[in-house]
């Protein structure tokens, strides 16, 4: 036999493919991570890396980098690289993943970005069981901007904020994210790992790998927490640091899962088919089908109108609906049409209003600062806008008396009960739709047909439909006998 | 990568590494996790003023756990000898049960 | 019959999903939720995205998201969440993501209230987050061009790679007119710059980080040659009844309206009265301003914010006409008299100048 034996070796470990072989930074430094010696984060980098060879979804993948050390994640890994705003990254990672869902999002977060400013956004990524991947690096500092608290902070620890170590009765207690989110319904899988020693780091190889297969099966979110050394800021030698997380942080943070549904989840249902673009004006309402016709109830392209309402009442009277009706009414008969409405918590209570305006002519202003029409459903409305009617103008007001300092010259004025007019018709609150039809046999102009074509547009249901067209004939109704009385011209029309 | 790359040593080890003293940062943290303490820290600075971590030669078994805990993507290859019946496509990186089995020794 | 009536802020909605918007990203606040939730209804039946985020500093930053995934997208808000917003749209701008913000103004500062105001001008035309950066501002003044202005609000923020806002106040936002929309929907390409975990994407990158001074001052300076190109490009307003106006009025959104129904009145009664309404209030339609001056003897700016927009008209006609002010806030309109009132009086002063001169 030979005195030398020649063998023969091959690789087993080596660096991923799905990083770059040499990184776009500084031409000197091109190969090596701008990493302090023993950060944690190149180690993590690995085992990420790891698991997307594994995987074999390094084309797909879209890794999200935080602002903190781990900021140039995009140096490194030959995937498609997105940066995200200091704590942003799960929000960043929800529109990317359902804007492509075949893609791996995982989103890389140390733990001030995540544990502190981005809270709101983990929590919630986390509790829509959001199909990313959350590597969140817990090394209880704030390293980049050199030794800060972080909520993950040990009691007791210093840092360049907390000069005398962190005191609960100033800084809190060490925040528990994993056990937090454990706490959401949505998660699939939540682990906290560390990188204290050898075994500690065979098992976040594997947890990591766990993380982003998941997320390749479709099963939905997954967190692991990492509990990694920073040497530089914890003033230790790489070495120490390393056992400082097995030995000390771990107390506070022990490892462990505390979410495996991985057997159990369903897959999170696929997104629909987009439909044909044809498809979009039809599913948008817009359709011919859905656009108003002016057959049959067009005027005449002569006919000069100009038409300026101020509907008042309280909520719930149906003033909006009222002179929405009106404007839809005049679209179809062929008029220019402008509907504003006060809104707000006026909505909700209190009084509301809206300004209609039917005109010949394009609309300049919308808002009706004199109207020729006030239709007030109730007194304070009167009282707010009476002043406001132009001479020769009309206020139907519903009251059983039109009250007297609200009397003006050279406004008509039809006050009649129109609530109880309502009431007797089968439900008070049509009370709108008699003043409304009041409102429309004082115009005369509108053709019948555009009103039919409105109220169909706008009132689905046919028991309301008919109510509502007995109710405006109703109103035509009651203007024409107070307009045969002849005694609207000055003064109130007091119905028995 | 480098695959069946041949090499020549004195004592046929199961494993060999390559440590890339450029990349390489001198943390330590190989020195300490290596099983059988085959990597040692070189007294010579390297480029960047960093001490580095140096392959000392026998007794390595290609168990891969100075990779798994070094922070830098490149700065370690570990090679393990070729046997018989490895599959043609098999994976670069070794499996991580037996780098576990390894871890614990 | 091709119009429907509708609210400007359901015209907003339908237009962008017509103009290839495939994501929504929104948080309510009023006057904007009707936004908001006919995005709710409509996005996912468009087989586009709608996410009613935890906040406006979610939503913007998911808007990131989707932006940077290479999809059509937009959120929508009032002023206190534009503000949260802020942080989002410098990163966006920084990172050259294109997208679409519809800000229905409401009064502040603070709470304020819901009325409708003008006060966002600042924070949404200077640009309210850090940095040098710019956005396009686009300002309806009617439902017409909510549904207008915001296909065309798409179209610019991809030409440009930049957040461009729709600002509107609340009266256009809440008011319904008849508006026609396109009767074909678009389809917006994938640009290349973007990040959508496909084989062709990998290696693309989008950060707004650029750690060396000279990098970072060479991607401001880029900026900013986009933003010259914009000055030069999409600068737009209206002139109406302006080219021999000697009192040329001048505001945006419903104040544009007012003004119209004002210039109509002063118009019949033989004053000489223009309106000028910005319709980009960035970039700010100068050329306007200084055409108009040359013939103009004054410019009354209304606004209802306090001297906001002021500040640009003084900018734009640099000391070549004089301007009055005028200005309602709180959610109060300018009212028609007041305006009329007050371009009477100019006229006044006009006609006094002019005998004064004469004699």
């Amino acid at each position: 036999m030979p005195s030398e034996a020649v063998q023969e070796y091959t690789v087993a470990q080596g660096r991923a493919k799905s990083f770059y072989a040499r990184y776009a930074r500084k031409e000197e430094l091109q190969h090596q991570t701008h990493y302090c010696p023993g950060c944690g984060h190149g180690i993590i980098h690995k085992m990420l890396a790891r698991a997307i060879d594994e995987l074999d979804v390094q084309d797909r993948t879209i890794l999200i980098g935080p602002v903190g050390c781990s900021v140039f994640t995009y140096y490194y890994f030959d995937v498609g690289n997105v940066q995200a705003a200091h704590g942003r990254a799960p929000a960043v990672a929800t529109a990317m993943k359902r804007s492509r869902p075949g893609s791996i999002v995982i989103s890389y977060q140390g733990d001030g970005d995540l544990s502190a400013i981005g809270a709101a956004e983990i929590l919630h990524a986390a509790n829509r069981g959001e199909n990313i991947s959350v590597i969140f690096v817990n090394n209880a500092i704030y390293s980049m901007t050199g030794g800060q608290v972080a909520p993950t902070t040990l009691i007791g620890q210093k840092s360049t904020t907390t000069p005398e170590g962190r005191r609960a009765a100033n800084e809190g207690y060490p925040l528990h994210v994993s056990e937090l989110l454990a706490t959401l319904e949505a998660p699939v899988y939540i682990e906290r790992v560390g990188l204290g020693d050898n075994k500690q780091i065979a098992q976040a190889t594997r947890a990591i790998r766990r993380a982003v297969e998941d997320q390749a099966r479709g099963l939905g979110f997954s967190l692991v927490e990492v509990l990694a050394p920073c040497p530089t800021i914890w003033k230790m030698n790489p070495v120490d640091a390393q056992r400082w997380v097995r030995d000390v942080m771990e107390k506070t943070f022990p490892l462990g899962v505390f979410r495996d549904h991985t057997k159990e989840a369903a897959l999170r249902p696929a997104s629909q088919p987009a439909p044909a673009l044809d498809e979009i004006p039809r599913l948008l309402g817009l359709a011919e089908e859905d656009l108003p016709t002016g057959n049959g109830c067009m005027l005449a392209r002569e006919t000069n109108v100009d038409l300026q309402v101020r509907i008042a009442g309280f909520g719930g009277q149906g003033v909006l609906l009222l002179g929405e009706v009106l404007a839809e009414a005049g679209l179809v008969a062929g008029l220019e049409v402008s509907w504003l409405p006060s809104y707000g918590p006026e909505m909700r209570s209190g009084t509301s209003n809206c300004h209609v305006r039917l005109s010949s002519q394009p609309v300049d202003s919308p808002l009706v600062s004199v109207p020729s029409v006030l239709v007030a459903m109730n007194e304070p409305s009167l009282c707010k806008f009476d002043l406001t009617v132009r001479r020769g103008g009309w206020v139907i007001y519903n009251g059983d008396t039109f009250p007297g300092d609200c009397m003006r010259d050279g406004v008509h004025v039809l006050a009649l009960p129109f609530t109880r007019l309502a009431d007797e018709l089968g439900d008070p609150r049509a009370a709108n739709m008699v003043m409304l039809g009041a409102l429309l046999e004082i115009d005369g102009v509108l053709p019948q047909a555009s009103i039919d074509a409105a109220l169909h547009r706008l009132v689905k249901n046919p028991r309301w439909i008919e109510l509502d067209e007995r109710a405006l004939a109703r109103g035509r109704e009651l203007l024409k006998d107070a307009l045969r009385r002849g005694s609207l011209a000055k003064e109130p029309c007091a119905e028995a | 990568m480098v695959k069946g790359e041949r090499i020549e040593t004195k004592k046929q080890d199961r494993g060999w590494l390559r440590i890339d003293g450029e990349e390489c940062k001198g943390c330590g943290l190989c020195i300490e996790a290596c099983p059988p303490k085959v990597i040692a820290m070189s007294e010579e600075l390297n480029h960047f003023g960093y001490r580095t971590a140096i392959f000392a030669g026998a007794g390595c078994t290609g168990c891969g756990v100075c990779f798994m805990v070094c922070p830098e993507p490149g700065a370690i290859t570990v090679f393990r000898a070729a046997v018989r019946h490895v599959e043609a496509s098999g994976h670069a990186n070794a499996g991580i049960e037996e780098a576990i089995s390894c871890a614990s020794n | 019959m091709r119009k429907q009536l509708m609210k400007g802020n359901e015209a907003i909605v339908k237009s962008a999903i017509l103009a290839g918007c495939r994501g929504f990203y929104g948080y309510p606040i009023t006057p904007a939720s009707e936004i908001t939730e006919a995005a709710a209804l409509y996005m996912p039946r468009a087989g586009g995205v709608f996410v009613q985020a935890e906040s406006e500093v979610a939503a913007i930053n998911m808007l990131y998201g989707a932006a940077a995934a290479g999809v059509r997208a937009m959120t929508a808000s009032s002023g206190p969440g534009i503000s949260l917003m802020q942080e989002g749209i410098s990163y966006m701008a920084g990172a050259e993501l294109p997208c679409v913000v519809a800000d229905i103004t409401r009064g502040g500062p603070g709470l304020g209230n819901i009325g409708s105001e003008q006060g966002d001008y600042h924070q949404v035309v200077k640009g309210g987050g850090h940095g040098n950066y710019r956005t396009i501002v686009l300002a309806p003044h009617s439902v017409q061009e909510m549904a207008d202005l915001t296909a065309l609000a798409f179209e610019l923020a991809d030409r440009y790679r930049n957040p461009v806002f729709v600002l509107a106040d609340g009266f256009v936002g809440q008011m319904m007119e008849p508006v026609e929309f396109p009767q074909r929907a678009i389809e917006a390409p994938m640009p290349a710059w973007a990040v959508a975990g496909t084989a062709a994407t990998r290696g693309n990158l989008i950060t707004s980080l650029h750690m060396g001074c000279d990098d970072l001052e060479a991607h401001v300076l880029a900026l900013e040659a986009k933003y010259k190109l914009a000055e030069q490009r999409e600068a737009c307003a209206e002139e109406w009844h302006a080219e021999d106006a000697e009192i040329v009025l001048v505001g945006y959104g419903i104040v544009g309206r007012i003004l119209k129904a004002v210039t109509a009145e002063a118009r019949a009664n033989g004053l000489p009265v223009g309106l000028l309404r910005p319709i980009t209030l960035y970039p700010f339609p100068i050329a306007h301003f200084q055409h108009l001056a040359s013939r103009a003897r004054v410019f009354v700016v209304v606004e209802m914010s306090n001297g906001q927009l002021l500040e640009d008209v003084r900018l734009a006609l640099n000391g070549a006409c004089p301007i009055e002010f005028f200005s309602r806030v709180g959610g109060n309109a300018p009212s028609h008299d007041e305006v009329l009132q007050l371009v009477r009086e100019q006229a006044l002063r006009l006609i006094g100048e002019e005998r004064m001169a004469h004699a």
